[in-house]
């Protein structure tokens, strides 16, 4: 049970302190999440924390590896326009 | 009768012409003015720095981004320590620099606070000019507390002779606002778009908000709220605040009247009216869906129409996060993170050679206040009476409040407007320079004609000398050369010329070349 950010991420470090866990780590060429510690914020918080605040669509994955927050769904840009 | 000079920043008292060598200098003490600073082309008058209290008032001088004059001898830094964000804008890609200050698509350079109090002392030895350092993204500062607060700790301990200030989208403000106050914080940038939520809807898509992720109307009013309610909490703890605001075409501009009334009856001392910057590559919400930014005419208009007895800010040049220097320029290349690290620095000797520059610079505006008795080197008699339409002029300059640039070399025109009135300041527009830009940039438009385009409305071009080519150009699109008034004060020039004008009756009708001036 972990998330997983991956290199789309920007390094914004938002995410980070938000982690009650401190699951969150800075790396390069990008933050990274230490499986072993996340817990998904269950039982912490509604929501998986770091995905409710990361600005970037698609850099944080569920266990599935399914984007938290697909194309589109932050910025509300059409997601024709962002493949263009 | 004089022509009162309006809009310029008298109550400041005026930086010295330190960088501009002997000519600007003898220039700058042979002007005067019947009202306040010689270079008059700050966002405010005498009257609306007058109604400040003292201790205000002092806070704000040699602030360069308070005043167009101010930023021709003090040079203002940022650093990048805080990117994180607790919002999303839909002028803003977060892959780039906070687009509340900055120009969009620009990436600043992230430093921890180590990092960036050393940086700071550095460009403090190297530039005493350097008298107000802010944190202004990437990201929010105050959605990156700890980051802020450590460089700002820092600071006032070390170099207590900086003034700090700092940007927010307000979201994090009330919480902050005591741990803010017991910095040497100068002032508080607060960029308010909206204060009604279905506006606000429009350019907020969400908001990160007591660990939730929130959308719509509701982010919109949660944000205006704090907004709000961080601005009077400042204002009660006698914390300047300056309140920034983005112009976006149908989505918020006629509502930003009502902003700028709201912000200056809750005591915000300052509003700054910005353009939206909006391109398909900085790939934003705005840029991708062809939301356009606002023209020149329009930015104006608005400006015009928020200024009531209000401080506008006209100059604001959205400089990068990281910029370092004077107006305009960007030392920022000289302290790249190896080069600070290789600096070794005495600040104790530091603050002292400081503060012989900052004396240096006190004797100078003293001087130039006993100018200003002198009598006035331009009185027009009866321009008043005689209604005359307003005209538009861009000015070249390098600084000094003097013409003192040539036509070619210009990045950047400043533009006045010329009344019946007297002479204010509008802002700057940037160019390419005329001798840099090579035959064609890119689509077959040459340097001459962003320089025509961007300077539409103006009916006269001032500079130090311009060339025989771009002359016919020039007059052709009704902007007529002119580099007759080298080396003098700006708003002497400029009612010179309005005179000049006037006498020749240019000045009943509207010519048909430059509808747009009035
Ligand atoms: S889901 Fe929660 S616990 Fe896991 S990394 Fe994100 S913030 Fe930390
Ligand atoms: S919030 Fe997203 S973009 Fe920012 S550091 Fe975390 S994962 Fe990367
Ligand atoms: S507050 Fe600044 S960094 Fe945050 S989304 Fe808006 S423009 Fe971007």
């Amino acid at each position: 049970m972990a998330l997983e950010i991956i290199e789309s991420c920007v390094n914004c470090y938002a995410c980070e302190p938000l982690c009650q866990s401190k699951a969150i780590y800075e790396a390069k060429p990008h933050f990274l999440i230490d499986a072993s510690k996340c817990t998904e914020c269950a039982g912490d918080f509604a929501d998986p924390q770091c995905a409710s605040i990361c600005p970037i669509e698609g850099a944080i994955l569920d266990e599935s590896g399914v984007a938290i927050n697909p194309p589109g769904s932050l910025t509300g840009i059409p997601v024709q326009k962002l493949a263009a | 009768m004089q022509l009162p000079v309006i809009n310029n920043a008298a109550s400041f008292p005026h930086p010295n012409p330190l960088p501009e060598g002997e000519g600007a200098n003898e220039a700058l003490r042979a002007t005067s003015k019947s009202s306040g600073c010689s270079a008059g082309s700050c966002g405010s008058t005498d009257d609306q720095m007058s109604h400040l209290p003292d201790h205000i008032r002092d806070k704000v001088k040699n602030h360069p981004c308070y005043s167009e004059e101010a930023h021709h001898y003090f040079a203002r830094m940022h650093v990048a320590v805080a990117p994180a964000c607790n919002i999303q804008c839909n002028y803003c890609n977060r892959k780039y620099d906070c687009s509340n200050e900055s120009r969009p698509g620009v990436v600043s350079e992230v430093l921890n606070p180590k990092q960036a109090v050393k940086k700071v002392l550095a460009v403090a030895a190297t530039i005493p000019q350097m008298t107000v350092l802010g944190i202004a993204g990437p990201g929010d500062a105050l959605a990156n507390p700890a980051r802020t607060f450590a460089t700002f700790g820092a600071l006032a301990e070390q170099a207590p002779d900086i003034k700090l200030c700092v940007s927010t989208n307000g979201l994090a403000l009330p919480e902050n606002v005591e741990e803010l106050a017991k910095y040497n914080i100068d002032h508080v940038t607060i960029t308010i778009n909206c204060v009604d939520p279905d506006v606000g809807a429009q350019i907020y898509p969400w908001i990160f908000w007591n660990n939730k992720r929130i959308k719509g109307r509701e982010a919109a009013e949660i944000l205006i709220a704090q907004q709000q309610k961080g601005l009077e909490m400042l204002v009660a703890k006698g914390i300047l605040v300056k309140v920034n605001s983005v112009m976006i075409p149908g989505i918020n501009d006629k509502h930003l009247e009502e902003v700028s009334k709201i912000v200056k009856a809750k005591g915000a001392f300052l509003h700054n009216v910005m353009p939206l910057i909006s391109e398909e590559e900085h790939g934003t919400y705005y840029g991708l869906t062809g939301q356009r930014g606002p023209t020149h005419e329009e930015l104006q208009a608005l400006q015009d129409a928020c200024a009531g007895d209000m401080n506008m800010m006209r100059h604001c040049r959205q400089c990068r996060a990281d910029a370092v220097g004077l107006l305009g320029e960007d030392r920022g290349a000289e302290f790249t993170l190896d080069k600070i690290e290789a600096m070794d620095i005495d600040y104790a000797a530091v603050m002292k050679m400081r503060a012989e520059v900052h004396a240096a610079i006190n004797e100078e505006l003293e001087s130039k206040h006993k100018a200003k008795a002198a009598p006035k080197l331009v009185s027009i008699e009866g321009l008043k009476k005689a209604a005359t339409r307003p005209v538009l002029m861009a000015v070249a300059t390098k600084g000094g409040g003097v013409i003192n640039e040539h036509f070619g070399h210009a990045g950047e025109f400043l533009i006045y407007e010329a009344s019946g009135e007297g002479v204010r300041f509008i802002g700057h527009r940037k160019t390419i320079p005329y001798c840099e830009g090579g035959d064609t940039c890119g689509d077959g438009e040459s340097a001459l004609d962003v320089t025509i385009r961007e300077l539409a409305g103006c009916e006269v071009v001032l500079c130090s000398k311009v060339g025989y080519e771009p002359w016919g150009p020039l007059e052709a699109a009704g902007i007529q050369p002119n580099g007759e008034h080298a080396m003098e004060p700006i708003e002497d020039a400029v009612l010179k010329v309005y005179e000049e004008m006037r006498a020749a009756g240019k000045l009943e009708a509207k010519p048909e070349t430059a509808q747009k001036a009035a």
